[in-house]
């Protein structure tokens, strides 16, 4: 699997990214600046990490999902290929409309950095295909805008449309909203695209894949994204 | 020319960091306040000084940029 990892001035999370591709998933890396208008030929994934893409200016990933790289990941999407975004990267697919929705100032105002519980909602999707559904992981989170909301119309569909990839859970797999670490709408932590080939999740699955640090939860992701090319 | 641009968060959307600040300004003792929403404002300089192609500009610098519209609206307002 080729994957292009894209960082923008900010990012800070792409060597946990890259670590999690090349040990769990066995991927070949690029890293692709964010002035770059084509991706390396044959990128079969595009990752875009966690981090504070220009400082957060005037709102998380807006300015990001601007920059010139955005126009070849927006074409990769179309063509089927897969995107991941993680944390950052979540908040700037919503921001260049990629995915729907939006990222605000989580609900009790504070920067959240702590171990969540996540239920898998499907494991047929090329990102989860080494989970089960229902499945509740542990996976870190850290944010401070991670609360996700969209319009009701908007909701209903995704909900609808089996779009919703996980959720913030208690250790039993029941969901809470006012238990969730950032009062995001139906507990939602990520969510896909129509054809469920892009990805966008506030959780750091790289951040659970090495057992001399911690749980490794986060690498079934990661063993997913592996077998969806094997297979291929 | 130069222009405002006020960039607020629609009312069907909740907004922690006006609350917070509405809190705030109650513990200080000040009376009266009944509720705060905060926002935010660009003041922009623009060449030339056609109006209407002003308000172009600037639409197009909000819906591209400045605000996200999914939860935010915008307004212009014209200094003299």
């Amino acid at each position: 699997m080729k994957s292009a990892l894209v960082v923008f001035p900010g990012t800070n999370r792409e060597r946990d990214a890259e670590r999690a591709l090349t040990l769990v998933a066995g991927a070949k890396v690029t890293k692709v600046w964010h002035s770059e208008t084509e991706l390396p030929s044959q990128t079969d994934l595009v990752v875009l990490a966690g981090g504070f893409s220009y400082g957060d200016y005037l709102r998380c990933g807006a300015i990001a999902a601007r920059a010139n790289v955005m126009a070849a990941v927006q074409a990769h999407a179309k063509r089927g290929g897969l995107v991941l975004g993680i944390c950052n990267g979540f908040q700037i697919l919503c921001e260049a409309g990629m995915l729907p929705g939006v990222l605000v100032r989580n609900a009790k105002l504070r920067f959240v950095c702590r171990e969540v519980r996540l239920r898998v909602e499907r494991a047929d999707t090329p990102f989860t295909r080494a989970y089960r559904k229902g499945e509740v992981l542990r996976i870190p989170v850290a944010h401070g805008e991670g609360n996700y909301t969209a319009d009701e119309e908007t909701i209903r569909e995704i909900e609808s449309e089996g779009r919703v990839a996980f959720r913030y859970a208690r250790p039993d797999g029941e969901i809470d909203e006012t238990d969730g670490p950032n009062g995001a709408i139906n507990g939602i932590a990520g969510i896909y695209s129509e054809t469920h080939n892009v990805l966008g999740m506030m959780p750091h699955p790289e951040n659970y894949i090495e057992p001399a640090i911690g749980p490794t939860d986060g690498r079934g992701l990661f063993e997913s994204l592996s077998s969806a090319f094997k297979a291929a | 020319m130069k222009a405002r641009v006020i960039v607020t968060l629609k009312s069907a959307v909740l907004d922690p960091q006006g609350k917070a600040i509405e809190g705030a300004l109650r513990s200080l003792g000040v009376a009266g306040v009944q509720s705060v929403r905060q926002g935010k404002v660009f003041d922009v300089e623009l060449a030339g000084n056609d109006k209407a192609a002003a308000e172009g500009v600037l639409k197009e610098a909000c819906d591209k940029l400045l605000a996200n519209t999914i939860i935010e609206t915008y307004r212009v307002e014209f200094a003299e």
